[in-house]
């Protein structure tokens, strides 16, 4: 099929690039793009390994077409860290929390906890387990993740007192 | 890569009819989370689809003169339970739609494809039937609207010709004025799953918020397709709120449906879930609305 | 001390910015893909393919059926060899086979040049089979084989049988007063469920066949796919990159042995093998589903008098690891509780079912659910007894040297974890509490309790070798063929060589990928003995390189070698522990001498022949909402004995971990297949019930630390154990709060839905 050439932001890139009307995001992301944090598990939107966020919000990228990423702005794991390397505030609390185990759903889980975090009012843990309940994780039972977005959220939360 | 036979783009609703009488075999694809697993797995592999996703003017919510909620079919689930309207006025379709899947799938979803796919465990599906909702139906012959409860024809069968698209879907004032719902799924899981049953209440009560003047009962999954308990609902209209009357009507649900046996679940199951899950569904709107029992 | 500090991954930050590299993130974009078509009937055999249309469409490279293979039946256990025919693994798969024995069975496989032309070739292979009645039931496998077995070599279908008997069954039960319990108690098919799912690729280079792929054994691997080929095992070489989870499965030879086949099928050139999520659950392996009949004689004292088991265990359509977990599972029903007189039986059968093999705690968590429960029961019936009484006095204890196997309980904490978990959950008041409950929802406690042996002595071979490296400036390269499957072994070896050769953990080095080409042997990642038989291993060589070391130092400083010691990263004067010289200061002159260059290294086997046991608990306070059949989770607590923690962070990882395997297999996991043609029904994420966040509870954990004389460290077994207890202790809290004893599992709704009916709370 004619490939098409879309306009896309990319981790803070504003990148040009052709892709087939058939292929998946995830795989315009993984095979053009070498973004391989997103990663395959299961194809059709249940296991959120390929998570990613695109203007503000978490989808699972096996089933979003790469033409509908045309003008949106897309940021997968790698385009978390700073220029140097330091972690965000999230990836250092997996770290630090032992969130981490294979490692084979960190970057979808962490993509998906993305949009919870500058949520200014207080969710409850159970509200925060709603929303990354569309990312399957088998090492950990969740209970170390949920620790280190409450983690991070309460960081931002002072970061953000602090500087009013 | 999705084995699509050929994948037509429009850039306008317009363009988009056109397309479709043009090729009414062709698939409309909107969210994906539906056709793009069923071409995966072969059972739509080298379809022919219509890509209305980019299209934003089949998007969003909005209250029209007539106090007509219109809710456009590609808006996601997601931003059908952030929206201020519906949290307002139709906080139960809010709710219903917010136990669909994960985050990632509200957020692609769309109320839409939802109910065009005409799947009884369709979330969104009972808590519309409940508000008699109307649906906005296009072709390059014009609009025809068409009451909700006439659109299931079958499992996985409604009632669009090869040459129409959904176009909006409308729930009345009538319909949500005073009145308060409530939607209970029952699934397995928490998230990440199917309804094995889904039960959508509203009330209307009596000023004096004694009596039940209006009662209204949907259900997914307890038959073919979503649908209302006509008799459930008879018995309870105009009738005074007790204990003894919201088991009757529970009891009176079991007469109008046809729940079926499959591996995931057994008929003798669902109807013990029909049953209970009206009860409660009953008692918190009835409480919504400021009653008691 | 490094040891038992909390300490982060090795592996984190490079997991958690997207760098690591798993096997499908190392693909070369010039890879064929290769497709499996799997059989659609259960039984019989393929009589002919029809290969004309397939082969017509664009793309499709050469397509490859079962009978082009070559005619040798291999194993693909993840089982040390053994050099005795006697004790060899069952060897009875093809790479693909004619003989189809179950739905889903690899029958050809195509090779294209991308995915769609692949699939789309597969779909149109048109195949002619003999159909045979299939056989599901393991049971029914047995008692009524058929006329067509389903492996020739064993035709009455069973794979082993075995039996043991301690002290005299027949006599026990004699003794007046005994009261007899009786059970029958099942446990279901699941599968590990590994987000990553079986996915390899392979090429050939220099003449050798490279597998790069996600695996447990990378050694293993390597010796099945020479058998395989029948090729030397140097003409093998297997690459184990980042793993997204294994849980037992990737313990056997998935996707290896016909993916080194097929690139050899197109002259060596790169060939991925990926399986879907929905081969992965029905082409890979899965946890046993095993059926159990119980009978004990107790005292009125709460004592054993003798107890009996006869278990079936269903292997599925191949041996894979067969009779070792069902073997595992009633030696657990002996030591648990070696107090008496104790008989046991094991089947274990094959039937038309997907094949079973490894899944964390290998048969455990199967006999942990039945005895367990069946504990639960006998209280019932004892007058003085409960939960605790009974099992504290029938327990094993220190110094326990059990008879069949000869693994010595060399330390246990249990009794301590036990009261521990007891005051955590608040256990009496709880009981005391949800006494005559009436109503629709009722809450209810109960527990569970295990024992787990460390490793596979001496049932199996057991040895690790392990490579230390030291750089220009004292840091030290580690290499161990031990794998890192996401249980944190990468970092806790990393803590013991920083421990034993007295060095910062920041200069171990750990290298956690394992190519069979440079690794040093082990037999990989299973039975939870990677800390215990490696971490000997890695002792062993840091005392080894201590001693290089300190040898070099002492010529250097030209100084008596008893004098010197490493210590805090310097050579100092032993007992004054004066510090002569840094280590980097030694590394430098060792490197770049002119006149004694000494590339300083050690490499050391610690072949092990020593066992013991850990311990643990799970506490639960559950509530039940009868009418609705739903089971909530108010808290639940895993209590461990698992000797000295090597590190408190990656330890409560796996408890955590165990904890909701635990949960997901005491509540909701099963696999289901069509019973008339045996087709897997919930192949996929949505419909098999792997638990979400919002379904699981925060899981508390606690450990007590007896020091283990035979660990390396203190430590033994952690890794799998905490799946172990927690469904038991599930089950005996709905016990408790209902008063109705559930004897399978998962505990679903439907299955409430029935026990409630039948019991009446449901009308």
């Amino acid at each position: 099929m004619a490939k098409q050439l879309i306009t896309v932001t990319i981790n803070n890139k504003l990148t040009e690039l052709y892709v087939d009307p058939r292929e998946s995001l995830a795989d315009m992301l993984r095979n053009d793009l070498k973004l391989t944090s997103v990663k395959h598990g299961c194809d059709v939107g249940e296991c959120g390994a390929c998570t990613v966020v695109i203007d503000g919000e978490n989808f699972d990228s096996c089933i979003y077409l790469a033409i509908w990423a045309d003008g949106k702005s897309i940021t997968t794991v790698e385009g978390l860290a700073s220029l140097e390397g330091e972690l965000a505030d999230i990836q250092q609390a997996f770290v630090d929390d032992g969130a981490i185990q294979c490692g084979f759903c960190t970057p979808g889980f962490i993509m998906s906890t993305l949009p919870l975090l500058n949520v200014e009012e207080d969710l409850s843990r159970e509200e925060i387990k709603k929303q990354v309940s569309g990312n399957f994780c088998r090492c950990t039972g969740y209970t170390n993740i949920i620790n280190a977005i409450e983690h991070t959220r309460e960081k931002i939360k002072n970061d953000r007192d602090s500087d009013k | 890569m999705y084995d699509f036979n050929n994948i037509y783009q429009p850039k306008t609703i317009e363009e988009a009819l056109k397309m479709k009488s043009e090729h009414p075999e062709a698939l409309i694809l909107a969210g994906g989370s539906d056709i793009l697993i069923q071409v995966r797995d072969g059972k739509l592999a080298g379809c022919d689809v219509i890509n209305i996703q980019p299209l934003n003017e089949l998007r969003g919510i909005c209250v029209e003169d007539n106090g007509s909620i219109l809710i456009r079919p590609l808006t996601s689930f997601s931003h059908i339970t952030k929206n201020p309207i519906i949290e307002k006025f139709l906080p139960a379709l809010g709710f219903a739609v917010d136990q669909i899947g994960g985050p990632q799938i509200r957020n692609i979803g769309t109320i839409g494809g939802n109910i065009c796919n005409g799947v009884t465990s369709a979330d969104s599906a009972s808590t519309l039937k409940a508000y008699d909702a109307v649906l906005e139906i296009a072709s390059v012959d014009g609009i025809r609207l068409l009451p909700y409860a006439d659109f299931s024809k079958g499992p996985g069968k409604v009632d669009l010709k090869g040459n129409e698209i959904l176009t909006g879907i409308r729930v009345p004032k009538e319909s949500y004025e005073n009145t308060y719902g409530e939607y209970m799924k029952y699934s397995v899981r928490r998230a990440m799953d199917i309804a094995t049953l889904g039960c959508s209440v509203n009330v209307r009560l009596t000023d004096d918020k004694k009596s039940i003047d209006r009662v209204r009962i949907a259900y997914g999954v307890a038959g073919p397709t979503p649908m209302r308990v006509p008799t459930a609902e008879k018995l309870g209209n105009g009738k005074v709120i007790t204990e003894q009357l919201i088991t009757d009507i529970a009891e009176a649900a079991l007469t109008d449906v046809k729940p079926r046996t499959s591996w995931r679940a057994s008929k003798e199951f669902r109807m013990q879930l029909i049953k209970e899950l009206c009860k409660r569904s009953l008692r918190t709107s009835i409480k919504k609305a400021g009653g008691t029992i | 001390m490094v040891v038992g500090k909390k300490i982060n991954r090795v592996d984190a930050v490079t997991k958690a910015d997207g760098t690591a590299k798993y096997t499908e993130d190392l693909l070369d974009d010039k890879c064929l893909v290769a497709k499996v078509l799997h059989s659609t009937i259960a039984n019989g055999k393929v009589l002919s393919f029809d290969l004309e249309e397939a082969k017509k469409v664009p793309g499709v490279v050469k397509i490859i059926t079962s009978f082009d293979v070559p005619d040798i039946q291999y194993p693909t256990a993840g089982h040390p060899w053994s050099t005795e025919k006697a004790h060899q693994d069952v060897c009875d798969r093809k790479l693909l086979n004619t003989r189809v024995r179950f739905y889903g069975d690899e029958i050809a496989a195509v090779i294209a040049d991308d995915e769609i032309a692949a699939d789309h070739a597969r779909d149109l292979i048109k195949v002619e089979y003999e159909e045979y009645p299939a056989i599901f039931d393991m049971e029914e496998s047995v008692n009524n084989p058929g006329d067509v077995p389903i492996h020739e070599e064993k035709p009455n279908n069973v794979i082993v049988k075995s039996n043991y008997e301690v002290l005299d069954y027949d006599e026990a039960v004699k003794e007046p007063g005994l009261i007899k319990v009786t059970g029958v108690y099942e446990t279901q098919k699941v599968q590990q469920c590994h987000i990553e799912n079986a996915s390899s690729f392979a090429y050939k280079e220099a003449g050798k066949v490279v597998v790069v792929s996600a695996t447990q054994i990378p050694h293993i691997v390597r010796r099945v796919c020479s058998q395989a080929l029948g090729c030397d095992m140097g003409k093998v070489r297997i690459i184990k990159p980042y793993l997204g989870g294994g849980f037992g499965n990737r313990q056997d030879a998935l996707t290896e042995p016909l993916n080194a086949f097929l690139t050899l099928q197109v002259g060596g050139r790169p060939v991925k093998l990926m399986y879907t999520r929905e081969e992965t659950f029905f082409g890979t392996r899965s946890r046993h589903a095993m059926k159990f009949y119980i009978t004990s004689y107790v005292r009125p004292n709460g004592t054993f008098a003798a107890r009996e088991i006869v278990a079936y265990s269903d292997n599925g359509a191949y041996g894979s690891h067969a009779h070792a977990l069902v073997a595992n599972a009633v030696n657990a029903f002996r030591m648990m509780y070696p107090v008496g007189a104790i008989k046991g039986v094991a089947y274990t059968v094959y039937t038309n079912n997907p094949t079973a093999g490894a899944m964390r705690a290998y048969g455990i968590p199967q006999i942990g659910f039945a005895l367990e429960a069946h504990v639960d029961d006998i209280i019932a019936k004892l007058p003085n007894d409960d939960a605790i009484s009974f099992r504290k006095k029938n327990m094993m204890q220190l110094g326990y040297v059990d008879p069949g196997t000869t693994i010595t309980c060399h330390s246990t904490g249990l009794s301590e974890c036990i009261d521990k978990g007891r005051e955590a959950i608040g256990w009496d008041e709880k009981i005391e509490k949800y006494k005559n409950q009436t109503g629709d929802v009722r809450h209810g406690v109960g527990m569970g309790i295990f024992c787990y042996k460390t490793g596979v002595y001496p049932i199996a071979l057991e040895t690790s070798a392990c490579r230390m490296i030291l750089n220009q400036d004292g840091s030290i390269q580690l290499q161990v063929g031990a794998t890192e499957i996401g249980q944190g072994a990468d970092t806790v070896f990393s803590q013991m060589a920083a421990e034993t050769l007295s060095i910062p953990f920041e200069n171990v080095h750990i290298l956690s990928q394992q190519d069979t080409d440079v690794t040093p042997y082990d037999t990989g990642a299973y039975g939870s003995r990677q800390t215990y038989v490696t971490g000997m291993a890695v002792r062993k060589t840091a005392e080894s390189l201590k001693n290089k070391i300190c040898d070099y130092a002492a010529w250097m400083l030209n100084k008596d070698r008893i004098d010197l010691d490493l210590v805090d990263n310097h050579i100092v004067r032993v007992g004054t522990n004066d510090v002569l010289i840094s280590l980097k200061e030694v590394a430098m002159e060792a490197c770049y001498s002119r006149t004694n260059s000494n590339h300083i290294a050690a490499e050391e086997t610690h072949h092990c022949s020593d066992n013991t046991y850990s311990f643990g608990v799970c506490f639960a306070d559950i509530e039940v909402d009868i009418p609705l059949c739903q089971i909530k989770v108010n808290r639940i607590i895993n209590v461990h004995d698992s000797g000295t923690i090597i590190n408190p962070q990656t330890a409560e990882g796996q408890v955590h971990g165990g904890m909701s395997m635990g949960l997901g297999y005491g509540l909701l996991e099963k696999m289901l297949f069509d019973p008339k043609t045996g087709r897997m029904l919930n192949s996929n994420l949505l419909d098999y019930k792997l638990m979400t966040a919002i379904d699981t509870p925060d899981l508390e954990v606690a450990f007590v630390e007896p020091k283990d004389p035979s660990g390396p460290y203190g430590n033994k077994s952690l890794g799998e154990p905490p799946v172990i207890p927690v469904a038991p202790a599930l089950r005996n809290a709905v016990y408790n709060a209902t008063g109705v004893a559930i004897d399978s599992i998962p505990l679903n709704p439907e299955k409430l839905f029935q026990e409630f009916t039948d019991a009446g709370l449901i009308k």
